[in-house]
Parts: structure tokens; C-alpha cells; sequence
């Protein structure tokens, strides 16, 4: 009787793992993701000029660090206002790297991310006591301190080897690019493949056993901690996952066209960088990228049809609000649901055309 | 065997858990005690979410206060909580699998166990479920899977039946009673429905004021007039 049993249960399990599988990847999702990547890295170059490409590959560095940012508030449930100040401590140490050292690009980014990771979990320390308001003001402080420093130092500075200063201090540094993407288009490739990689790396966080260990810290610590989880390692290794990931994409925004320069990094885009982060959705990975585009594209449209970049403050402020009030989810949960609503609605309008008849009042 | 000796608790000037001294041999064991007694605060010592200032705990001979937090779940020690916490942004199954990963090192039967564990409760048909869909009976059922997966020693159940109608507490009390001979933990039963801990509990122990007042079999330490009087009041003070 027991091996019957066990049978049993077998079959259950084989049959909740494939329905697992339906709902990750079905064969339509998969075709529809793999199109859009495909889309981006050879449609989009074909169609942009240099100008707006070097917008876009912008809005792929920034989509790194907003789904780092993302994770930390969405899934952890903790606020960070100093992953502005770790991008530039990700392109601080990729330039003095590559000053003193001429070690491969991939491994400049590898190492910018590492360090910054450390920095970043270091200053995620108060995170095992504080929480909200209190964790967002000291990260905001440690993002002032970096400031500080980096003005102090002159970053990112041009000297020779690891502390080498020169004069000239204050202009840009650009990062020299890797040889086989030494061209706008190619940098642009590029950085879409480190931004898939980053995202893989998100993904099988989120799926895996850190994302589940991270959704029972939101809801409560002691839960999870009840629950076996290591609640001191698991909140230092998200502070620690999100900062590496400033840091990758700190590394490729120094190597971006115009490089980066001391005053590129003020602190309160930090606070910018939140709201864009939450208006694009904390609770889906792929609200990142619509993040990334409300933080570089809609300033450069905005620009380009002339109208004033000022109005982005007030915009995003009520887009926060909105997030806030009534769509949780920000764009990415809420604009498909838009979308459908509208499609019922019209279906009401033109009922022959649609089954919109099933949906009139029954009397 | 659960050993508890002269285990004081004090927050400021109040002292929930004042020199307890009990054992819970073994089975299902209720802890009974009127609203404030203590029984909440004991679960959060034995869980590391509070310190006692004296005392010591033995479980199965080990010093369990001497743990941390998180490892006394590895070492065996399982929770539910007053204000049931599925964790609501999980399936049902991956509730249970987060237990199981954080607490037993066996790779290999993993799923497997979870699924049993679900199984056990009568949750498997909605294993892929997120927990925010579900009702009150079956959040709590989530909880009490969690409880058992993974190599359970002892098992704390925090009023598991609170907010449940009779019928649905009926049925979780089955479910309760079986878990010392299916899963081989010793369960202590917080509620203040009498019904279902003298349906599931072999023994209890009775807290009034944070003091032990009453221990031993069920249907005794029930019919104790100590017990009555902590649950109904005393004459002096009517």
C-alpha cells in the first residue's frame, strides 16, 4: 500500500512541476521574448541614428541599476537612495583599473561590480535594524559621504596607476571600450548583453531559493526567520546584489559615449531614480526597463520636441502619487490592465462586431 | 521531551512568563491560560524572538535557548503564528519549499516532501495556488505544512482555529492530532477552544499571570478548580 501511495504523490509532483513550467515558459512567452530581444539588438540600430542610440544604450546601463534598485524595494522590501552614488563608484573603480592595470573589459566590470557590491553591503548594514524612513535617510546620507569623496578625489580623474591625479582634474574620463565593440552600435549590443545576463541573474534570484527566502522578509522578519532563513544574509546579499549591479553598470556607463564626469552623479537623483523605479513596477523584473526609458528617453523626446525637461519633476511626482494611490504595480502591472479595460470598452461599444453582448446587465 | 525550568521573562516592569517550570512529555500538549497569560510570549521564546531574563529550556536534551533564531527552525523547531502568515506572494507550494530548503539539508526528496507535507493537510490540489487567493481554513492549513516539512522536532501551533467555524475546526483538530505519529514532533497546542484541545492533547498545562497553574492530562487539569477559577474569575474578585 505504501508504494501505491508513493506513486501517487509522484504523479502529483510531475504534474505541478509541469504546470510550473506552463506558466514560466510557454512556448508563445518564450517566442514573444525571444522577438523583442531580437528586436532590440539588431532592429533597433537599423533604425536609430547615432544620437538616439547612444540614448538607448544609456537607457540599457540605467535598466541595470534599476533592476537592481527594483529587487531591493520590490521583492525585499527595503529602500536604497544611494545606488546613484554606487553608479559612480562602479565607473570610479573601472577607470582606475583600467589607469593602473590593463585588465580586459569583461573583468573591469566583473571587479567594478564586486567592489561596489561590498561597498554597497557595508552601507546596507543599518538595514538589520532599520527599516522605511530611517534606512532610506541613512542610504541617502551614505550617498552624500560618496559624494563627498568622489569630489575630494576629483573623480573619476585622469593621474596614472590607482591614486594618480593630475591638474586637469574635473573634465570627463572616458573608459576605453572593449576591441570588439569599439563602435557606437556594437557598445550599444554590448551593453544589451550584459543588461540580458544582469536580468538572468535577477531572474534566477527571484525564482530561486533567495526570492523566496526574500518574499517572507517583506512580509515579516519573524516569519522568516521562523521559517529557517538566515534574515542577516539574505538582506546584506540583496544590498549586496543591487550595489553590484550599480557597479556593472557604473563600469559601462564610464566606457559610454562622453564618459562620465564628477558632476554627472548629484545625490538627489538617487531620489529620482526611486520614483522612476516605481513608477515602471517594483513587483515585475521588467519594470526596470520602463524605468530606465522614463529616466533617459522621455527627457531626450522631451528635448527633442522642445519642451521643457523641468516638467519631468512635476510628471514624475504624479506618477508617484499614482503609484502610490492606486496602481501599486506602477506601468508595467498597469497598462496592460489599461489596455484590456479599454478593449472591453470598445467591444461594449460595437457589440455585433464582438462577444461584448455577454457582458450587458441580465436584467 | 520538552524540559522548561524556572524560565522568567520580564518586559520593563511586567513579568508575562514568571518562573515556569513544566514539561511536555511528548504527543500533542495543549498550553491553555486565559488572554495574557504568557502562552504567546513562550512560543516567541522558544522561537529566539524573546529573552528570557532566567531559566532553561531542554528540548529532546538540548539547550535550545543557546541557539539562533534561524537555526533552531534547522535544528527542528517549527511555528505557526496568532495572525496566520502564509507568506501571500508565494503558490502554496513554494510557502512550503521555503521551509523545507532553509531547514533540512536533503536535496533529493525535496519535492517530494513538500508535496507530502501538502498532502498531509489536503492542500495538493492547490499546490500551485499564490496564497493570497486562498481562504482563511486554507491559509491556515499553508501554515500548518509548513510546520511539518522538513524533519519537524517540536511543532508550536499558536491558535491555529481562531476565526474558523466548528465544522473547519473539527476537521484541523484530525489533522493536529496526527502530527506526532506521522512526522514524529512533539506539537504544543495553543486555543482557547476547549473542544479542540481536549480532542487533540494527551496532556496540558495551564498559564495564568505568566505562573504554571495546572499540569497533566487533559481531561484532569480541565476539571481543575484552579482552572476554572483563572478562566471564570474568582468569588473575591466577583
Amino acid at each position: 500500500m505504501g508504494a501505491v501511495r508513493t506513486a501517487g504523490a509522484d504523479e502529483t509532483a510531475s504534474s505541478i512541476e509541469s504546470r510550473f513550467r506552463e506558466t514560466v515558459a510557454s512556448p508563445v512567452r518564450l517566442l514573444v521574448i525571444g522577438a523583442l530581444l531580437a528586436f532590440v539588438l539588431l532592429g533597433l540600430p537599423e533604425i536609430l541614428d547615432t544620437y538616439w542610440l547612444q540614448i538607448m544604450t544609456s537607457v540599457t546601463i540605467y535598466s541595470i541599476v534599476t533592476l537592481g534598485l527594483g529587487l531591493l524595494i520590490g521583492r525585499v522590501g527595503m529602500v536604497s537612495l544611494c545606488q546613484f552614488a554606487l553608479l559612480a563608484v562602479g565607473a570610479w573603480v573601472a577607470l582606475r583599473l583600467d589607469y593602473a592595470t590593463s585588465i580586459p573589459f569583461p573583468l573591469l566590470l566583473l571587479i567594478a561590480g564586486l567592489v561596489t557590491g561590498v561597498i554597497g553591503t557595508l552601507i546596507g548594514l543599518p538595514a538589520l535594524r532599520l527599516t522605511g524612513l530611517y534606512l532610506a535617510l541613512i542610504t541617502l546620507m551614505a550617498a552624500g559621504a560618496i559624494g563627498v569623496v568622489l569630489r575630494v578625489a576629483q573623480f573619476p580623474n585622469g593621474g596614472g596607476g590607482f591614486f594618480g591625479n593630475t591638474s586637469a582634474g574635473g573634465s570627463s574620463s572616458l573608459l576605453p571600450r572593449p576591441e570588439m565593440a569599439t563602435g557606437g552600435t556594437a557598445y550599444y549590443r554590448y551593453c544589451v548583453i550584459v543588461g540580458i545576463l544582469m536580468f538572468l541573474v535577477a531572474l534566477w534570484h527571484v525564482r530561486g531559493k533567495a526570492g523566496r527566502a526574500w518574499a517572507g522578509i517583506r512580509q515579516s522578519q519573524t516569519t522568516a526567520l521562523a521559517a529557517g532563513v538566515n534574515t542577516t544574509l539574505y538582506k546584506l546579499w540583496a544590498f549586496g546584489l543591487a550595489s553590484f549591479m550599480a557597479g556593472v553598470a557604473g563600469g559601462l556607463l564610464a566606457a559610454a559615449t562622453g564618459g562620465v564626469n564628477v558632476n554627472q552623479f548629484p545625490t538627489q537623483n538617487s531620489i529620482l531614480l526611486l520614483a522612476v523605479v516605481l513608477m515602471g513596477g517594483i513587483y515585475s523584473i521588467w519594470g526596470a526597463i520602463v524605468a530606465a526609458l522614463l529616466l533617459r528617453l522621455l527627457p531626450a523626446l522631451l528635448d527633442d520636441w522642445g519642451i521643457s525637461t523641468e516638467l519631468l519633476t512635476i510628471l514624475f511626482g504624479v506618477g508617484v502619487l499614482q503609484v502610490l494611490l492606486t496602481a501599486p504595480g506602477g506601468l508595467i502591472d498597469q497598462v496592460p490592465k489599461d489596455v484590456a479595460k479599454l478593449r472591453r470598452a470598445i467591444g461594449r461599444l460595437f457589440p455585433g462586431s464582438t462577444n461584448g453582448r455577454s457582458g450587458s446587465p441580465a436584467g | 521531551m520538552i524540559e522548561v525550568d524556572a524560565l522568567t521573562v520580564r518586559f520593563g516592569g511586567v513579568l508575562p512568563i514568571d518562573g515556569m517550570t513544566v514539561t511536555f512529555p511528548g504527543g500533542t500538549c495543549g498550553l491553555i491560560g486565559p488572554n495574557g497569560a504568557g502562552k504567546t510570549t513562550f512560543f516567541n521564546v522558544l522561537s529566539g524572538f524573546v529573552r528570557p531574563v532566567s531559566g532553561t529550556v531542554r528540548a529532546f536534551g538540548e539547550d535550545i535557548l543557546a541557539m539562533a533564531d534561524f537555526r533552531r527552525a534547522r535544528w527542528g523547531l517549527r511555528r505557526t503564528f496568532q495572525t496566520e502568515q502564509a507568506i501571500e506572494g508565494l503558490t502554496v507550494f513554494d510557502n512550503v519549499l521555503m521551509v523545507h530548503e532553509n531547514t533540512a539539508s536533503d536535496r533529493s526528496t525535496r519535492r517530494q516532501d513538500v508535496i507530502e507535507a501538502l498532502s498531509f493537510v489536503g492542500l495538493d490540489g492547490v499546490a500551485s495556488h499564490r496564497v493570497g487567493v486562498l481562504g482563511a481554513r486554507e491559509r491556515r492549513l499553508v501554515e500548518v505544512a509548513r510546520a511539518v516539512t522538513g524533519n519537524p522536532k517540536v511543532v508550536l501551533l499558536d491558535e491555529p482555529a481562531a476565526g474558523l467555524p466548528d465544522d473547519e475546526t473539527e476537521d484541523l483538530g484530525r489533522v493536529i492530532s496526527s502530527i506526532p505519529e506521522r512526522f514524529g514532533a512533539l506539537v504544543i497546542l495553543v486555543d482557547h477552544d476547549m473542544s479542540l484541545v481536549s480532542a487533540c492533547c494527551q496532556t496540558t498545562a495551564v498559564l495564568d499571570f505568566g505562573k504554571l497553574i495546572a499540569a497533566g492530562p487533559t481531561g484532569e487539569v480541565l476539571r481543575d478548580e484552579h482552572v476554572m477559577r483563572a478562566y471564570l474569575g474568582t468569588e473575591e474578585e466577583l
